[in-house]
């Protein structure tokens, strides 16, 4: 190798190395920040539900639920929509409709989380206290989940928002999973005689199962960590109720709530244990997507 | 499809094409062919590349207008019936004139049973799936092969035998035609010889319509040939059609004669 050859190796080398160390830095760092917390506390600060700052009790359960069952909400919504939407554009769509319906999906994941957020605070969340919720209890209130006083921001609200945010996500990547199936799959469906309804739920999704349920978990990491649009309408207080529609809290937004008003260093130490939290199940949960679609778009390569 | 299909072989099979033409949006890929298919016979569609031998036999089943732009002029009698005409239901006429393709394609999600069975079996017990499926693999000469291993995944099986389980998936359907796009080109000459017997043995009950880029395959497994050249402006013509002896030993037409002795193509 030349010394030019050898230098510039180094320099890819050298960049690549810095992301690796990048995020070792960052798992550092948060393990350091919260280990007042990690002290006192133990494993139990996240099965503890109490969250009094007063009282210098710390507990990330109820930010744990909110956030579970917020992200819970969100993926099952998108998954639905999301999944049916691209069925839609890569098989049934004729191009001229498909090619900017798909870029005006993928346009809605460009759009600033705030304004998602500010969008649920003055539409979403009154059409839930007024409509959505008073029509979910109807049908649905004898269940614990649709019960109790609808107050417009809470569990529901929260979720119908990421759900919103995630769909673009789901939609564009179950898109092109779907669209990598092989045409002759579909085409030996249809020459049996099957509906394009039967080729496409029982030979093209089958065979792109595996990609699109990574397109969900893309989803739902996105969901995990997404922070100021959920702070605008969840509610912010840190209880488990049942009924989706009481107020909740996330993860995300207790720490962007509470950082600035967070005056004792357990205090500090507390809301970094809770971005540590975050931080593991994110990276986890992105790792686990991103192996799923590899592997499908490796195999069809 | 109802729950026994019927376990003679059907006497349909009268397929034929009057003054088809098939488009990809303005290009004309196939120009006025008429041609009527021998029944119960082997028919080789034979020609140099983007002779539009392909988009001809597609147009047989109506997998041609699935294709983005397409669209399809002329008729196509099946039975005296034209499958094109309004009111004509595609699903019906695709479980009438089944088609193999050019690479083995056998649903990678479902078992290999499955997979025989998959026109219609899904409402079948158990046992009357196997039933159907012992048929169909049997007439693909398959049977004895897969019988062990039923539930595998077809992945698992070599091409050529994937390749015949995709012609026991078409014959389970009964059909009365069945079309093949070039079924052994992504094969080894071992497995190709394999279909070749079996391309013989069921024209017996089938009327089959094979496309080939290859003459000696043409010459071995076919009754009648038919050459097919695209003209200046890229659409498809059909030269002529013949015996098979005849065609390849005394053509007609010298493009033919070109062709088949290599001059081109």
């Amino acid at each position: 190798m030349s010394p030019i050859d050898r230098g510039f190796a180094a320099v890819v080398y050298g960049g690549s190395v810095l992301f690796a160390l990048l995020i070792v830095g960052l798992f550092v760092e948060l393990v350091l920040g919260s280990w007042p917390s990690l002290k006192a506390f133990g494993p139990s600060f996240i099965w503890h539900s109490a969250w009094d700052p007063v009282a210098n009790k710390f507990g990330a359960l109820p930010m744990i639920y909110g956030t579970v069952v917020t992200s819970l909400i969100a993926i099952v919504l998108a998954a639905f929509v999301g999944i049916m939407a691209a069925v839609f554009l890569a098989d049934f769509a004729p191009r001229w409709i498909a090619t900017p319906l798909s870029f005006l999906i993928e346009l809605l994941a460009a759009v600033p989380s705030v304004v998602y957020g500010l969008w649920g605070l003055f539409v979403l969340a009154p059409l839930v206290r007024t409509a959505i919720g008073p029509a979910l209890q109807h049908v649905l209130g004898w269940t614990p989940l649709f019960s109790g006083p609808i107050y417009g921001v809470g569990l529901l609200t929260g979720g119908i928002i990421l759900a919103l945010m995630i769909v673009p996500t789901v939609t564009a990547i179950s898109r092109e999973v779907i669209a990598a199936i092989p045409r002759d799959l579909r085409e030996a469906s249809m020459a049996l005689g099957s509906t394009h309804w039967e080729t496409a739920t029982r030979v093209v999704l089958p065979a792109a199962r595996i990609g699109i349920f990574g397109a969900c978990v893309l989803g739902l990491g996105r969901a995990l960590g997404e922070t100021i649009a959920v702070t605008m309408v969840i509610g912010n207080r840190p209880e488990i109720s049942a009924s989706l529609f009481a107020p909740s809290y996330t993860l995300a937004s207790v720490i962007a709530n509470e950082f600035t008003e967070a005056t004792t260093s357990l205090y500090i130490s507390a809301l970094i244990e809770l971005g540590l939290i975050l931080f593991l199940v994110s990276i986890v949960v992105n790792a686990l997507a991103r192996l799923m679609i590899w592997r499908v778009r490796g195999s069809r390569a | 499809m109802t729950a026994a299909p019927p376990t003679i072989a059907p006497a349909g099979g009268a397929l034929a094409t009057d003054d088809l033409s098939a488009y990809y949006g303005t290009l004309e890929a196939v120009g006025n062919v008429s041609i009527a298919f021998r029944r119960k016979s082997v028919t080789a569609l034979i020609g140099p590349s983007g002779c539009g031998k392909t988009t001809l036999l597609r147009c047989l089943n109506r997998l041609h207008e699935l294709t983005f732009d397409a669209c399809v002029s002329g008729r196509v009698l099946l039975e005296d019936c034209d499958i094109y005409e309004w009111g004509m239901d595609p699903m019906a006429i695709r479980r009438r004139i089944g088609m193999v393709f050019q690479r083995p394609n056998p649903f990678p999600t479902l078992s290999i049973l499955d997979n025989a069975v998959a026109c219609g079996g899904r409402r079948l017990n158990r046992r009357a799936k196997i039933e159907v499926a012992e048929r169909a693999l049997r007439a693909a000469a398959l049977w004895d092969e897969v019988k062990d291993k039923l539930t595998r995944s077809p992945l698992q099986l070599s091409g050529g035998q994937q390749q015949r389980l995709c012609i026991a998936r078409a014959v389970a359907a009964e059909p009365e035609v069945l079309l093949m796009d070039e079924p052994t080109a992504s094969l080894d000459p071992i497995a190709t010889a394999v279909i070749e017997e079996l391309m013989a043995r069921l024209a017996e009950r089938f009327t089959i319509v094979a496309v080939t880029h290859n003459m000696q395959q043409a010459a071995r497994v076919s009754d009648v040939t038919a050459f097919m050249l695209a003209d200046a402006d890229g659409t498809g013509r059909l030269i002529e059609v013949d015996d098979t002896a005849k065609l390849f030993t005394k053509p007609s037409d010298p493009r033919t004669e070109d062709y088949i002795t290599g001059r081109f193509g």
